[in-house]
């Protein structure tokens, strides 16, 4: 399975011309943990949902070259994008309170998403659809996969909620996992532990996830490969283990602007936008 | 507690229903000093803040501003020496007011004259153009909302600001330039600050002491500089600072 982006523009009419989110973007992703980060805004979410084809319909988008397993995304027709979307590449969103149905159980949720997309799956009777629930709810570590499959989304914390979600996206078993900002709503201490697991998923399915974030650090500690977006161009892109060595000033921008604990600093430096930077 | 003391907070406790969600907390901030509030979500810390503020009632212990010994019905004086900024700058500001309305109306509530001028100075403090004046929230960026919450603050002449997650709804980039405004605005007026974040290292670096939360209680109190050096006392301390400082190391 190989996603490829060559030259995606993602351009927007305004009343003053069309506005170009995305600008020449080009990424291959095979099977691994590609990181995309940047500030709101930078054309991050667009490019992931690009190959869903999940964009507003005002949007324009033209690529020399945007494929999910060689099926061409420009010219794919609706069935087959319902073939990718939730089945072959599952989109895992923010804040699991808005994504989350309000008046379904988070056990009929995910039993949902596993008969839709399974095959056979539609056959299966509901015993057995609530069964794979519960032991998907398992497989992302949830204590008492029972309760929680019978709880409505507004009795599950934050953190169990993105655990529902992450469920419900694996029940398909997918190849391709984006996540788009999975933990910006949650604690540091969940934070951690959701990517830990979805990290611990990824490898041991040999799943490829493409995770978004405006977190260089944070995305870093859990990636192979970063590449890192500024005004809808990726400006750079590294091995997630070489992050001291970038080079960009953005990106080095984005390092030093934050406060760490490791050594203090009185004034926090600010990133200053050097208009060649968008050029 | 000394004179010195803008904050005394003791033996606070809140309950909501059969839940007490603070549980006998007790801390005391300076003048011009700087306290902050961590702690996963459900530890109370917001709690703590509101109570503090006004918004919630339903708290018992002591709690004194200035010398002054609050009550549960508060003066209009006190809301004007205590402001509030909130954690998100969409939620916070009227999508149907204009920046101008809503930095006026804390003048016009609390009968402060010299409005035009003091809206203009408003707007400089935190350094955005005076052309936003006529603007409404939604043709904002997420850190001039921010900008505007905080200049809306400062509106009355407070002597203490509650920080409610001030910067987690923003970029780093943004969030280190609404850090400096903090800490200028602070060394410009002797404001005392009380800020409540999820974020160990956002809180250390604006506040010099740090209380931290578990379950309703502040299991322990430390300086920034002792954090700093991982002379932690509390497990639950400990723990944060390793998530905190494992991520910067990567």
């Amino acid at each position: 399975m190989d996603v490829i982006i060559r030259n995606l523009r993602i351009a927007f009419p305004t009343p003053q011309g069309e506005s170009l989110a995305v600008r020449d973007v080009s990424m291959h992703i095979g099977t691994e943990k590609l990181g995309i980060v940047g500030e709101s805004g930078s054309g991050k979410s667009l490019t992931a949902r690009s190959i869903l084809r999940l964009l507003p319909h005002n949007a324009r988008i033209t690529a020399d070259e945007l494929s999910f397993d060689g099926i061409d995304i420009q010219r794919a027709s609706e069935r087959q994008m319902r073939a990718i979307r939730g089945r072959r590449a599952g989109l895992i969103m923010q804040d699991p309170k808005y994504s989350l149905n309000p008046v379904m159980t988070a056990g009929q949720q995910i039993a949902e998403a596993w008969r839709a997309h399974r095959p056979n799956g539609a056959r299966a009777s509901h015993r057995e659809a609530l069964q794979a629930a519960e032991d998907l709810l398992a497989q992302v570590q949830i204590r008492d996969p029972k309760r929680v499959a019978g709880a409505y989304p507004h009795e599950l914390s934050g953190g169990m909620g993105q655990r529902v979600m992450i469920a419900m996206m694996l029940a398909p078993d997918p190849e391709v996992l984006i996540a788009d900002e999975p933990t910006s709503a949650l604690d540091a201490t969940v934070q951690a532990e959701i990517l830990r697991l979805l990290e611990d998923l990824v490898s041991r399915r040999g799943m490829a996830l493409i995770l978004i974030s405006h977190d260089l650090p944070l995305v870093s500690h859990f990636c192979d490969r970063v590449a890192v977006m500024y005004a809808g161009r990726v400006v750079e892109e590294l091995q997630a283990g070489e992050l001291a060595r970038a080079t960009h000033p953005y990106t080095r921008g984005l390092l030093d602007c934050l406060p760490t604990l490791s050594h203090q600093k009185l004034r926090l430096p600010v990133l200053v936008r050097d208009p060649a930077w968008s050029a | 507690m000394t004179t010195a003391d803008m904050i005394d907070i003791r033996d606070l406790r809140v309950r909501f229903g059969t839940v007490e969600a603070v549980k006998g907390v007790s801390f005391a901030v300076a003048r011009g000093a700087s306290f902050g509030v961590v702690g996963e979500s459900g530890s109370g810390k917001s709690t703590v803040l509101r109570a503090l503020s006004g918004l919630n009632p339903a708290w018992t212990g002591h709690m004194e501003i200035a010398g002054q010994t609050l009550t549960r019905q508060r003066s209009r004086d006190f809301y004007r020496r205590v402001q509030m900024v909130f954690q998100d700058p969409y939620g916070s500001l009227h999508p149907r007011q204009t920046v101008d309305r809503a930095l006026s109306e804390p003048l016009v509530v609390h009968g402060i004259g010299d409005i035009e001028a003091r809206i203009v100075r408003g707007l400089a403090e935190v350094a955005l153009p005076p052309t936003i004046r006529f603007r409404y929230p939604h043709q904002l960026s997420g850190g001039q909302r921010q900008r505007v919450a905080i200049a809306r603050a400062l509106m009355a002449e407070p002597e203490v600001l509650l920080l409610d997650e001030p910067t987690s709804a923003l970029d780093v980039s943004v969030q280190a330039e609404v850090l400096n405004l903090l800490s200028d605005i602070q060394a410009r007026r002797g404001l005392t600050y009380v800020m409540v974040s999820h974020n160990l290292a956002v809180v250390a670096h604006l506040c010099a002491m740090v209380g931290v939360m578990q379950g309703g209680e502040m299991v322990e109190m430390i300086s920034a500089d002792d954090l700093r050096a991982g002379r932690t006392k509390h497990p639950h301390t400990t723990e944060l600072r390793t998530l905190s400082t494992e991520l910067e190391e990567a």
